[in-house]
């Protein structure tokens, strides 16, 4: 990956403050890079400070120390204009956890077309980019019906599409997949993957699920506001005990692989996808049989 | 129970009405609202009456649906009706029953004012439902509202916001609702009783429902409005839309044939009061 980085973050803090103005910290000192293109997933439990990071990103707030840069704009500044957070927003798309809390409009297509409408763009392109989005998310079919009676994978689908539509170079899913079931997660993963390999949009998606952060390019897990472990899927998923001591749930294949591995087999840890692992295992079996 | 609420709701359907212009709808809504109230005589009536089914046939919205929504307001419309009948005084006297102090007193009047105001509710609540609220989506209607108003906004009146705000609103509807059911279900698997005692202990019992609804309803405001600065809104200046509203020529001749069906309807009777002729009223 030399596609030089879109996101800059440097030595990232903040601190929540209460009524009382006692402080909590969120973030303490966070460095990261996030390349172009890339899918990379932020993972961490509870109050790691994963979702105050993704707002610092998109200027809903102002850090405490440190800077941002995003595409070469700086959006830690104080003083950022509102055209330039207009020109950030563009770029940077964000999907919340809430699907019911970010879609506008009461038909589908109306919805998707919100963000376009703001940008003020012509009427026939927006028509084009709307219809282009809902096919590219595979929800034309509903283009006309209302939001409230799709099913939540379908809904942060249209939420997605209102994000395609504007045409942005990077996507945070900010917990967007926390809200659904099995099978809603699966649907909105197939097609964030896609936009990522086809479309090279860059993904940050902030989740707690293991399967879906195996699906990224990178995985960067944080704890208690800082950086803990960086690297790809594989890497960090054989960290098992380190994972397990910020309570972090590892996949089963990985944990299964991590206990054999502890009592002396000589297995790889390195392995994340559940097929993979059981090939590994088998052909470890064979050769134990030939021997 | 709450999800049959179908009162200012949008059925999706391609009928004729549901192709009009929203804003030569609601000029045509407004049209109908005040010649229901001007409608004196039963002819006036009848015609009124003729035009609704027509306009309900041509909708292609289920009798069934229409008949739904009227439901919840049908203890009005008897209401109202029970009021004209007894308080309606008249020479044409049907029933006049002495009972101690109570004075019942029925005129043909009466009976025949009862009938005109249930009829007018009626024909209110299905004109506006058929013309308007059923066969048009939210957006179109706050869309037609917004265009309609924009002269306003040249004299400083926030008709975006308002028209943004009245969008948002509608949105909501259907979730909040949903999630009215979901506090109720909650409240009653803890034993809580909506459905008995008497008005002040039922109530009593909506309290602990009106305030999650409240609390999480301050929440979903407080997201959506992150989603919706995130989505690039900043207000009205310099919005597009996707959707152009475009009069056609069926836009006009709808609003032509309204026009000239209130003319031919009521001119002749408003002829007849103006130039003196009376003794109708009573025959209409």
């Amino acid at each position: 990956m030399s596609n030089g980085a879109f996101i800059k973050i440097e030595n990232l803090s903040f601190t929540y403050k209460d009524s009382e103005g006692e402080g909590k910290k969120a973030l303490r000192g966070v460095d990261l890079e996030i390349e172009k293109e890339s899918f990379v997933a932020l993972l961490g439990h509870n109050g790691s400070g994963k979702s105050t990071l993704a707002k610092i990103i998109s200027a809903i707030l102002l850090p405490e120390e440190g800077r941002v840069v995003v595409d070469g704009m700086t959006v830690t500044d104080e003083d950022l204009s509102d055209e330039d957070i207009l020109k950030l927003h563009k770029k940077v798309g964000m999907v919340f956890q809430n699907p019911d809390n970010q879609l506008v409009a009461t038909v589908v297509e109306e919805d998707v077309a919100f963000g376009p409408e703001n940008l003020g763009i012509e009427p026939e392109e927006i028509r084009r980019r709307v219809d282009d989005a809902m096919a590219l998310m595979g929800i034309s079919e509903y283009a006309r019906h209302a939001p409230s009676k799709l099913s939540g994978g379908q809904k942060q689908r249209v939420a997605i599409a209102g994000l395609m539509a504007m045409e942005p170079q990077c996507m945070i899913l900010d917990e967007a997949t926390a809200m659904l079931d099995p099978r809603g997660r699966k649907e909105v993963m197939d097609t964030v993957l896609r936009l990522n390999r086809e479309k090279g949009i860059t993904v940050l998606h902030i989740t707690h699920h293991m399967d879906e952060a195996a699906l990224a390019d990178r995985v960067v897990v944080i704890d208690d506001g800082r950086v803990l472990l960086d690297g790809t899927p594989g890497e960090v998923f054989s960290k098992v005990g380190l994972m397990q001591s910020v309570g972090l749930e590892v996949l089963p294949q990985t944990e299964l692989l991590y206990e054999l591995t502890q009592c002396g087999l000589p297995l790889p840890d390195h392995v994340t996808d559940a097929e993979e692992c059981a090939r590994v295992i088998f052909e470890y079996y064979q050769s134990q049989k030939k021997a | 129970m709450l999800k049959d609420v179908t009162l200012g709701q949008f059925f999706p359907g391609n009928s004729l009405l549901h192709r009009l212009d929203p804003r030569i709808k609601i000029i045509a809504t407004v049209l109908l609202i005040i010649v229901v109230f001007l409608a004196q005589n039963m002819l006036g009536y009848g015609l009124l009456i003729l035009l609704t089914l027509l306009l309900v046939a041509v909708s292609g919205i289920p009798v069934k649906t229409i008949l739904k929504s009227v439901k919840p307001l049908i203890f009005i419309v008897l209401l109202t009706c029970a009021m004209n009948v007894l308080f309606t005084g008249g020479e044409n006297v049907l029933l006049d029953l002495r009972w101690s102090f109570i004075h019942l007193k029925i005129s043909v009047e009466g009976l025949l004012g009862g009938v005109k105001m249930a009829l007018r509710i009626l024909l209110l609540i299905v004109d506006t439902g058929v013309v308007l609220t059923y066969t048009t989506s939210p957006i179109d209607l706050t869309d037609g509202i917004e265009r309609l108003l924009s002269p306003l906004a040249k004299i400083g009146l926030p008709v975006h916001t308002f028209a943004m705000m009245m969008s948002l609103a509608l949105r909501f509807v259907p979730t909040l609702i949903e999630e009215t059911d979901k506090i109720m279900s909650a409240q009653k698997s803890r034993g809580a009783d909506f459905s008995s005692g008497n008005l002040v202990s039922r109530v009593k019992a909506l309290v602990p429902i009106l305030i999650p609804l409240l609390i999480s309803s301050f929440r979903r405001a407080d997201e959506l409005a992150l989603a919706m600065e995130c989505r690039c809104y900043h207000g009205g200046k310099g919005r597009t839309k996707m959707k152009q509203l475009h009069l056609r020529a069926a836009d006009i001749l709808f609003l032509i044939f309204i026009a000239l069906f209130i003319g031919v309807a009521f001119l002749p009777g408003i002829h007849c009061s103006l130039l003196g002729i009376t003794g109708f009223d009573f025959l209409f």
